[in-house]
């Protein structure tokens, strides 16, 4: 459904494996040899992360790795980029969380 | 130890690499995204000859090429770092360091944000992600979608979306601030568009180009502009409209809008919510230099070809002995002239290896010479004023760094 499967120029995409893979320990499936990003809007995802110290939410931006903003955690590693990494047979992905900031915390009680 | 490390598999780099590996010499391509080509995979139009220029086939001959003249693309690698010790450079990347003689910068361009209220939230993007996600990972960015900014590129990349079956719904400017500069202003906003306007998608803009060279008739054109905006094949560009905020709590519901008069200021009590799942900025290119920079190349900043540019020559060389560069690093431009550019600088890299042949310094005046036709052939020009940015550095270089070093080389000659 969110697939563009035929095209008028490009032509119908071929035959591609399945492969799932989780995000925030949700299992979803995309295509082999896809970006976590486009596998995930494909699946209607489209918030990646929130803001570390705002908590407000990220969706990625540029989509070939210039601007930062759609770095999620993939097993186990911090700051990939979901733009420019392919997914994998089970793969655990998990998106960026609010992280504390106790010196702003500080500042602000001073 | 490889010769020469190209970084950058889009079409200047993958050109470079292939006349390179011509010239007998052993070649390594790094780039970071997930297959080769760079941004002329995205790109799909159909050119005046009505033939379709198909980004994806042009990346996929380029990669063939260059494989069976064995040279070693390697996709997925970040290069962070550059740096000379004892005459040879090390490229320091994510996966591991490597060693090379001469090296070949062609890392592109990058998007100019603007940073409109909102712009954070997900689903909105830049123009050319939508671009990507659309042609290259055939995703849908959403159902209906709202394009801020007009400029050649946001119009390409919008005959390409609605080619693709997405629904562009308008497109508007952003809001006049001290990002948004010249790319708020109605009047400027077409000046730039009418010089490309030979190729515009609609016979509207080709008609209008033909009179509307003339700053006085521009005005009025721009006064009695329809706030519904002209269609664009169904989509209407309003020109007097502008992006106030893009709405939203967890991703884009939409964009507020506001009427503007000729000079972009908004009019207060215009304001209009138009839904929207999607937004695209499309704030325009930049050359992507930052790898020139740590390496310790001179810079010098050229609105005319894009911004902040390495000191180069013709002949694709910069003032660092052993460093090229090539395509749009150099300057924006097609992808065709980067190819071209790609060339140059390869026979180039040729030419300082100890491996050149007899007639090189021949081939090495006939690559230059093609850049220039190529650029004098191109229809696209996404600054109108390409050719005297060109001749700035031209005069740059030959001024200031051409007989520095030919005085080091014949210094080192007579050593």
């Amino acid at each position: 459904m969110t697939r563009i499967q035929s095209h008028p120029v490009l032509g119908n995409t071929s035959e591609r494996l399945r492969v799932p893979f989780y995000f925030d320990e949700n299992l979803y499936e995309g295509y082999e040899s896809e970006t976590i990003a486009a596998a995930l809007l494909a699946n209607g995802v489209r918030m990646l992360r929130v803001h570390e110290e705002s908590g407000t939410p990220r969706g990625l931006y540029c989509n070939i790795g210039h601007c930062m903003e759609c770095r999620v955690t993939v097993n186990g590693e911090s700051s990939v980029r979901a733009c420019l990494t392919t997914i994998e047979n089970n793969m655990k992905i998990y998106s960026g969380q609010q992280l504390p900031n106790p010196v702003k915390r500080m500042v602000e009680q001073e | 130890m490889i010769d020469v490390i190209v970084i950058g598999a889009g079409p200047a780099g993958l050109s470079g690499a292939i006349e390179c590996a011509r010239y007998g010499l052993k070649v390594t391509v790094l780039d970071e995204f997930i297959k080769p080509g760079g941004r002329l995979l995205g790109q799909l139009h159909q050119e005046t000859s009505g033939n379709w220029w198909n980004g994806i086939k042009e990346s996929e001959e380029l990669h063939s090429k260059a494989t069976s003249l064995s040279v070693d693309v390697q996709c997925g690698v970040s290069v962070h770092n550059i740096e000379k010790v004892d005459g040879h450079w090390y490229v320091h990347t994510n996966k591991g360091t490597q060693l090379t003689s001469f090296v070949l910068i062609a890392t592109g361009a990058a998007e100019f944000p603007i940073p409109v209220p909102g712009w954070t939230l997900p689903g909105v993007m830049s123009i050319g992600a939508a671009q990507v996600m659309t042609n290259v990972h055939r995703v849908k960015v959403g159902k209906k979608g709202i394009i801020i900014g007009a400029n050649i590129l946001a119009f390409a990349i919008l005959t390409e979306l609605q080619l693709a079956g997405i629904h562009v719904d308008r497109v508007l400017l952003p809001e006049k601030s001290p990002f948004s500069q010249k790319a708020a202003i109605p009047q400027e906003v077409l000046k730039s568009l009418l010089h490309s306007a030979h190729l515009a998608p609609s016979r509207l803009l080709r008609f209008g180009s033909k009179f509307m060279n003339n700053e006085k008739l521009r005005r009025l054109g721009i006064r009695h502009y329809p706030k519904k905006g002209f269609k664009l094949n169904g989509t209407p560009f309003q020109l007097r409209k502008a992006a106030l905020e893009i709405v939203g709590v967890n991703d884009v519901e939409g964009v507020l809008v506001a009427d503007t008069d000729e000079e972009g200021n908004t009019i207060p009590g215009s304001e209009k919510f138009y839904e929207a799942d999607f937004v695209c900025i499309a704030g325009g290119l930049y050359p992507l230099a930052e790898l020139a920079a740590v390496a310790g190349c001179p810079f010098q900043f050229i609105p005319e070809l894009g911004g902040h540019v390495p000191v180069h020559s013709e002949k694709m060389e910069t003032p660092l002995e052993g460093l090229f560069v090539a395509g749009n690093i150099t300057g924006i431009e097609s992808a065709k002239i980067a190819m071209a550019q790609g060339t140059t600088a390869g026979i180039s890299i040729a030419n300082s290896s100890q491996k050149c042949s007899a007639n090189i310094d021949k081939e090495l005046q006939k690559a230059v010479h093609n850049v220039h036709n190529v650029r004098r052939g191109s229809l696209i020009h996404f600054n109108p004023d390409i050719e005297s940015g060109r001749k700035m550095l031209k005069d740059i270089w030959s001024s200031q760094y051409e007989i520095k070093s030919s005085k080091l080389n014949n210094l080192k000659k007579g050593s």
